[in-house]
C-alpha cells in the first residue's frame, strides 16, 4: 500500500478508522485536536465522530458504545484525561464488550498547558495497558493493537503520545481496514453495575489478570531488548527514541538497549538489560515512570541515571541536545554570531477580537473599585491576562472561574466577577453556577459567547451562540440581572454601564457578551 | 543525504502551507520527510516555529538538533534571528525584509537587517513586493522558497509541481500567480535583488 504523510494525531486517527470504529467522541484540546478532526473529515459513513460537552461525557459515550459490543474511541488532551477520570477508572472494572481505546496527548515542556502531567500514571492507576508509539508508523499500528488489547481483555487501552509525535508529520503505511462489529446489546449487565457485590467481583477480576498483562507486555514486539558491545545500558520510552537514534551513530560503543512502547512495564526484560550491563540510563519522555519504578527504594546494584538522578532534566521536554549530553556526547558547534537578542513576540487577542472589547468595558467598570478580584478561565481570553488588558487572575482549570469567584465572595472580598468562555461554560461551568444561584453568591459571572472553541482551531461550541440566556436562567439566575451585551468599540460606554450595575447590585447577576469568533467568521465555520 | 531547514515567521502569516510545498516536493523527489508544527496558542500571532527535515533514510527526531540545519527560512526579519542556535556554522539564512511589528519593543529594522547581512551565509529578499508584482503579497512566502531553490536537494520543476496541487483548490489564478513569485523568486540571488 502507499505511503501517505500523516501528523501523529492523524495517524491515530487512521488507525482507528481501520480497526473498525462506530464512534469516536472528544473535547478539542491541544495536542489531541487534530485526531477528532481527521475521524470527522475522512471516516466513511456510519461512523459517528463527535466533540462533547467535555471528556467524561465524552468518555461516557464511548462506555455506551462499549456496552453496544462495537468499538469507539475517545480523544483528549492530558489534563482532559483529569475530568474524565471517574469514567475512565471504573471503566477497567465494567467488562469491556466492543474494543475501547482512549487516546491522551500529554503535553510534556507545557507548550498549552497547565503541567505536565503524564498519563502513564494514569494507566497505570486504572490497572490497564498503555501502548507509547515512537513515530507516526507506530502511532497508527499501535491503535490497531489496541483495539485487539481491549476485546481481548476486556479492558480499555490508552495510547498516550506527546505533543512533538501529535503534531509531527511523516510517513506511515495503512493495513486493510478490519470490519465493524455488529452492534449487539451486552448479555451480562451485572458486569456494568457497580454496586458493590458486582463491583468486588469485577474488581477481583481486574486484580486477577495483571499477570496476563504483564506477560503480554513481555512478549510485546513494542518492548525490544538488544544486545550492546559495551557495559551501558540504555532504556528509551515512546517518542524518546527518536532523539536516542539521533544521536546513536556518534556514540562510540553501542550500548545494550531496551526500548519500551507497551505496558504494563515489561519487568523480565528490564532485568535481563540489568544482566548484560553496569548501569542505565533511562530516557523517557514526561515523568521518571520507569526510571522511578528501577529504583526503588532499597540500594542498587547498579546505578540507574535518569531525570531523577539529574542526567536530564526533570522539567521540559526532551530534545535532541539533552539526550545528547546524558549519552556523554560533545554538543554540535553553533553559529557564532554576534546578532541582537530577539524581543518575545507572545500569543495575542487577534485584531478587532470581541474578547478585548468585553475587557476594556469591564476594566472601565471597575476602574472605581479599590480591590476587585477576576477569576477566569481557560481560552483565548486567557491572553486577558497579558498587557494591555491585565484583566484578569486567575486561570486553573476547566471552569474553576465561577466557584473560585463564589469561594471569593465568601471570604468577604469583592466585588468578584468571574470571566469564561461559552464552551469552557458548556464544559464545566454550569454545575458551579448552580452552586452560586443555591448559596445566593455575591458575584457577577461574564460569559463569552463567541460560538467557537477558538484557541484549538474554531470547533464550533457543543450548543449554538446565543443559547446562553434561557441556559443560565433555566440554572436559577434572577431573568432581571442575566444581561446580554455586544462587545464593540461604539458599544463601550453602555456595555461598562451594564458591568457597574451588575457589580453593583449585590446578588448572582451574569452578562453574557456575544459576538462571532472573528477567526470562526473567517473560515466560514468549515468545521 | 540530510537537510534540515527551520521555518520562522509570525502567526498568520501562512509559513505553515510553505512546510507543505516543500514537504511534497522533495518526497516526489524520492527524499524522506519528517515535519513538526507549532499548534494551539503559539498561532495567536506570536512566534510560529516548524521544523522540515529531508533525509534519503527517515529523519529520527522530530525536531532539528541546534547547530544542524542546512537553512532557516524566515518570513519576517527578526524572526530569522530567533532561532539561530539551530543553524549550522555552514548553513544559510534567507529572510524577507518586511517587519512585522506586532509588539511595542520591535527593534530598530535597520540593526536587524544588518545583523542577518553579518551572518556567514543570508539571503534577504523583499519577497514582498515580488508578491504583490506577481498578483498578490500573499505570495511572498513562495517567493522566498523561489529565492532559496538553489540551495534545496530538490530539482524546481519538483516545487513548481508542489506549488500547483498546493494551491489547486484555490483555483487557477492563485496558482499561477504562486508560479510567477516562485520564478521571480528564483531569480534573487542571481541578481542580489
Amino acid at each position: 500500500m502507499e505511503t501517505i504523510q500523516l501528523l501523529g494525531d492523524e495517524a491515530i486517527a487512521r488507525g482507528a478508522i481501520d480497526s473498525g470504529i462506530h464512534a469516536a467522541y472528544g473535547y478539542p484540546g491541544t495536542p489531541s485536536t487534530e485526531i477528532m478532526e481527521h475521524i470527522m473529515e475522512t471516516a466513511p459513513k456510519g461512523v459517528t465522530a463527535s466533540w462533547c460537552s467535555n471528556e467524561k461525557t465524552a468518555y461516557e459515550a464511548a462506555l455506551g458504545s462499549s456496552f453496544a459490543g462495537v468499538r469507539s474511541i475517545v480523544t483528549m488532551k492530558c489534563v482532559g484525561l483529569n475530568v474524565a477520570a471517574d469514567p475512565f477508572m471504573n471503566s477497567s472494572v465494567v467488562k469491556i464488550g466492543g474494543g475501547l481505546v482512549v487516546a491522551v496527548a500529554d503535553d510534556p515542556g507545557m507548550h498549552s498547558s497547565q503541567n505536565e502531567q503524564d498519563s502513564r500514571f494514569f494507566a497505570d492507576f486504572g490497572k490497564i495497558p498503555c501502548l507509547e508509539p515512537a513515530d507516526q508508523q507506530e502511532a497508527y499500528d499501535m491503535v490497531r493493537e489496541a483495539f485487539d488489547l481491549s476485546e481481548r481483555f476486556h479492558v480499555p487501552v490508552m495510547v498516550r503520545v506527546v505533543t512533538r509525535l501529535a503534531h509531527a508529520r511523516a510517513g506511515i503505511v495503512a493495513r486493510p481496514p478490519r470490519e465493524r462489529n455488529v452492534p449487539k446489546k451486552c448479555d451480562s449487565p451485572r458486569d456494568w453495575i457497580l454496586m458493590p457485590m458486582n463491583a468486588k467481583r469485577r474488581w477481583h477480576a481486574l486484580l486477577s489478570i495483571q499477570g496476563e498483562l504483564l506477560a503480554a507486555s513481555e512478549e510485546s514486539a513494542s518492548n525490544r531488548l538488544e544486545k550492546g558491545d559495551c557495559r551501558i545500558g540504555v532504556v528509551t520510552t515512546g517518542l524518546a527514541r527518536a532523539y536516542y537514534d539521533e544521536n546513536a551513530p556518534d556514540l562510540p560503543a553501542k550500548p545494550a538497549r531496551l526500548h519500551i512502547g507497551s505496558y504494563p512495564v515489561p519487568e523480565g526484560k528490564l532485568r535481563a538489560l540489568a544482566s548484560m550491563v553496569d548501569s542505565i540510563l533511562v530516557i523517557e519522555e514526561g515523568s521518571p515512570f520507569v526510571e522511578r519504578r528501577l529504583r526503588g527504594i532499597l540500594p542498587q546494584s547498579i546505578p540507574i541515571l535518569g531525570k531523577l538522578s539529574g542526567a536530564l532534566p526533570p522539567e521540559g521536554e526532551l530534545n535532541p541536545e539533552n539526550v545528547r549530553a546524558a549519552l556523554g556526547l560533545p554538543a554540535l558547534k553553533l553559529i557564532e554570531a554576534k546578532t541582537l537578542p530577539p524581543p518575545s513576540r507572545p500569543p495575542q487577542l487577534c485584531q478587532g477580537c470581541p474578547h478585548a472589547d468585553t475587557y476594556t468595558a469591564l476594566n472601565l467598570a471597575l476602574a472605581g473599585y479599590e480591590e476587585p478580584v477576576v477569576m477566569s478561565d481557560i481560552g483565548c481570553y486567557t491572553l486577558g491576562a497579558l498587557p494591555p488588558y491585565d484583566a484578569i487572575e486567575s486561570c486553573v482549570d476547566m471552569g474553576a472561574s465561577i466557584g473560585m469567584a463564589r469561594g471569593i465572595a465568601d471570604a468577604g472580598l469583592g466585588p468578584s466577577v468571574a470571566v469564561i468562555g461559552d464552551s469552557t461554560f458548556y464544559h464545566s461551568g454550569m454545575t458551579p453556577l448552580v452552586d452560586a444561584v443555591s448559596s445566593k453568591a455575591n458575584i457577577t459571572l461574564v460569559i463569552l459567547d463567541n460560538g467557537a472553541v477558538a484557541m484549538t482551531g474554531c470547533q464550533e461550541t457543543i450548543l449554538p451562540g446565543g443559547a446562553l440566556r434561557a441556559v443560565v436562567e433555566g440554572l436559577g439566575v434572577d431573568p432581571a440581572h442575566v444581561r446580554v451585551i455586544e462587545p464593540l468599540p461604539k458599544n463601550l460606554e453602555a456595555n461598562a454601564a451594564v458591568f457597574r450595575e451588575e457589580v453593583a447590585y449585590g446578588g448572582l447577576s451574569v452578562v453574557i457578551a456575544v459576538r462571532e469568533c472573528l477567526e470562526s467568521a473567517r473560515r466560514g465555520r468549515k468545521s | 543525504m540530510k537537510y534540515d531547514i527551520v521555518l520562522a515567521g509570525v502567526g498568520g502569516q501562512g509559513g505553515l502551507s510553505v512546510s507543505v510545498v516543500i514537504a511534497r516536493a522533495a518526497m516526489a523527489a524520492g527524499l524522506r520527510v519528517k515535519q513538526s508544527e507549532v499548534h494551539g496558542m503559539s498561532q495567536r500571532g506570536g512566534e510560529v516555529l516548524a521544523h522540515l527535515r529531508l533525509g534519503e533514510a527517515e529523519p529520527a527526531s522530530p525536531i532539528i538538533p541546534m547547530g544542524a540545519a542546512s537553512l532557516i527560512l524566515a518570513f519576517e526579519p527578526l524572526e530569522a534571528l530567533r532561532y539561530l542556535k539551530w543553524l549550522s556554522p555552514t548553513g544559510t539564512v534567507a529572510a524577507s525584509i518586511t517587519p512585522i511589528r506586532n509588539i511595542a519593543s520591535y527593534p530598530d529594522i535597520g540593526t536587524v537587517l544588518a545583523d542577518i547581512r553579518g551572518l556567514p551565509n543570508s539571503i534577504l529578499v523583499d519577497a514582498e513586493s515580488i508578491g504583490r508584482e506577481a498578483g498578490n503579497v500573499r505570495a511572498a512566502n513562495i517567493a522566498l522558497v523561489g529565492a532559496v531553490s538553489a540551495l534545496l536537494p530538490i530539482a524546481p520543476e519538483f516545487l513548481e509541481t508542489a506549488i500547483r496541487e498546493v494551491f489547486a483548490a484555490k483555483g487557477e489564478k492563485t496558482v499561477a500567480l504562486n508560479l510567477r513569485a516562485f520564478s521571480e523568486g528564483r531569480k534573487v540571488r542571481a541578481t542580489g535583488r
